[in-house]
């Protein structure tokens, strides 16, 4: 049982005098703050975004319901609680309604791993005591860490795609036929600049990576350099189908995309979902490439905020670190145009996938060396030359095919 | 505890695998396969490996049963079928026979191999010496060492379908007036 707690929830001292009362508390105690939390912060972010984009445009945005309209979302949620609920007569009604519960679901569940807090510093590991218990401030560390969060992300798609089908009409499943070709493209460039984290760090552990973050020299952003974020943020944009991604949902073409037919109280499951997801996804970013609860340090000078104790810091420096990413994908939002389709297969095909494989293979490179006591002048120079001997292959295969598709026309 | 586990996702692995066969739309069979695959997850997970199990929703649910979906909608194949019309009437007594036959099999492998089943107990135990990575090294290794050859070879297998898969699909351009004609 113990073990089976372990394999569920990690290597979490937690449970190391056996389950007992106390522990079980704590775990209830902390699925109830993430999931309120996550609301909250959902409901947050529906109006950091209206309100920074309404800046971005010179418009006042919502200032109406509550302080500085922070209550406008609230407002917004009720009104589409009490409006009717409509299910279409030609859809496929079991999964029409199980849809949006499949998109709502993953977006709370990615949360869990995340560490929200506690004192990584000095090798503490993120350990706090908590009723005469040690712990660490997520809800769960499993021993697979981030592939979980990996995995929840590839079952998001799920949602979109049943929703799109199951409306029964046009416009949504091409929106939903889009979204899953899109979401499963993407998935493997996220997946292969998530394995440069995993290679610099050596595991996969969220709590073991934000550990291994202690300076900002270490930061993974900087270890791994700089390609895998870059490339990372963007096919998390795409897999959160975000604007300049948002094909999902291309209101010009689409109407509404897959929730066209949605209304009520289904529908705002899914507008929840989008901006939970996005939440999540920073918090992600944050926890792999800038050390999550980790302050700022240089070297040995740490950038301490007097007055407060070191896990509760922890927690603001997270909240510090994914302010900034819901800030740069709100920016995405207002700053740049939509992609078109082929575009959008063409970048993450042709581009974003062959460039995080080669840059894998050079930090292997490099790692293998390091391990195996070569030269790294010789070693690093000849793995450059290789997969620049690669991309030209791979230049000279998109020309012939370009070529071939254009004298022989375009054939649908 | 892993009693309890075992039966609820062996019961949802059952019920998925009978929804796969009994239902007639498509698409719902489709998702029943999904609740098949977690089930079997939520068996690693319990059997502390948790390395395959993620691997198993994101492989199997995440990307191939996404594709299953992705070609029933394309193909618009995705109305429920009149199971009472049978296109070949051999296939439903094959089916039984091949099926029971399999039956057999595994039944039989289980009777043969429950000994050396109990004697490998300790396969994948990680969580006891608290190694949070032990799971993956270990599969790592066996992958990368002792099964290298058989990796290799399957990956090359993979890309020679994909290669087959282009090829087949690729329209040659004598075809391509015939096709204009009739487009």
């Amino acid at each position: 049982m113990i073990a089976l707690a372990h394999s569920l929830l990690g290597v979490d001292p937690l449970f190391d005098g056996g389950l007992l009362w106390t522990p079980l508390l704590i775990v209830i105690l902390k699925v109830l703050v993430v999931f309120v939390i996550g609301l909250v912060a959902t409901m947050l972010m529906v109006w950091f975004e209206r309100k920074a984009i309404a800046g971005m445009q010179n418009r006042i945005g919502p200032n109406k319901a509550g302080p500085f309209g922070l209550l406008q979302t609230l407002a917004d949620g009720i009104k589409l609680f009490f409006k009717e609920d409509l299910i279409p007569e030609r859809s496929d009604r079991l999964v029409f309604r199980l849809a949006p519960y499949l998109s709502f679901v993953p977006a709370f569940l990615a949360f869990a791993i995340i560490p929200l807090g506690g004192d990584y510093r000095d090798g503490n590991g993120g350990l706090v005591t908590w009723f005469g218990h040690q712990t660490r401030v997520q809800l769960a560390d499993p021993p697979i860490g981030v592939l979980f969060a990996l995995a929840i992300s590839s079952i998001a798609v799920y949602g979109i795609m049943l929703a799109g089908w199951s409306s029964g009409s046009k416009y949504p499943l091409l929106g939903s036929v889009r979204a899953s070709a899109q979401m499963v493209s993407y998935e493997a460039a996220l997946g292969l600049s998530l394995a440069a984290v995993i290679l610099v760090t050596g595991t996969l552990s969220t709590s073991g990576i934000v550990g291994s973050q202690s300076s900002l020299g270490s930061w993974n952003i900087v270890a791994t350099g700089v390609i895998p974020f870059a490339i990372f943020l963007i096919s998390a944009t795409a897999e959160l189908n975000r604007p300049p991604f948002d094909l999902v949902e291309a209101e010009q073409e689409l109407v509404g995309g897959f929730n066209t037919e949605y209304s009520s109280i289904r529908f705002s499951l899914f507008f929840l979902a989008e901006f939970m997801n996005t939440i999540t996804m920073s918090a992600v970013i944050v926890t792999l490439f800038f050390g999550g609860p980790q302050p700022v340090s240089i070297g040995n000078t740490t950038l301490d905020i007097p007055l407060i104790n070191n896990s509760l810091e922890g927690s603001i420096w997270l909240i510090a670190k994914v302010l900034v990413f819901l800030y740069i994908y709100i920016w995405f939002r207002a700053s740049l145009p939509r992609f078109r389709y082929d575009q959008l297969m063409d970048l993450g095909w042709k581009f974003l996938i062959p460039a995080s494989l080669g840059w894998f293979m050079l930090l292997a490179a490099q790692r293998l060396a390091d391990n195996e006591n070569w030269d790294q002048l010789i070693v690093m120079p000849l793995s450059i030359a290789v997969i620049l001997v690669c991309f030209i292959f791979m230049q000279l295969a998109f020309r012939a095919s370009a070529k071939n598709r254009e004298s022989e026309g375009a054939s649908f | 505890m892993e009693l309890f586990v075992f039966i609820c996702s062996a019961a949802m692995v059952i019920a998925g695998a009978l929804g796969v066969v009994l239902r007639s739309n498509p698409v719902h069979a489709a998702l029943s396969l999904v609740l098949t695959l977690f089930g079997i997850a939520v068996m690693f997970v319990s059997q502390e490996a948790e390395f395959l199990a993620a691997v198993q929703v994101i492989v199997y649910a995440g990307a191939i049963v996404v594709l299953f979906l992705f070609v029933i909608m394309l193909l618009g194949v995705d109305r429920a079928e009149n199971l009472k019309t049978e296109p070949l009437g051999i296939q439903r007594p094959l089916a039984i026979v091949l099926s029971l036959g399999f039956v057999a099999l595994l039944v039989a492998t289980i009777l043969q191999g429950r000994d050396s089943l109990n004697m490998r107990g300790d396969g994948l135990n990680t969580a006891a010496n608290g190694d949070h990575d032990a799971n993956i090294r270990q599969i790592a290794r066996s992958i990368f060492s002792d099964y290298v050859v058989a990796f290799e070879v399957t990956s090359i297998l993979l890309i020679v379908a994909v290669v087959g898969t282009v090829v087949l699909a690729r329209k040659r351009k004598s075809d391509k007036d015939i096709s204009g004609v009739s487009a």
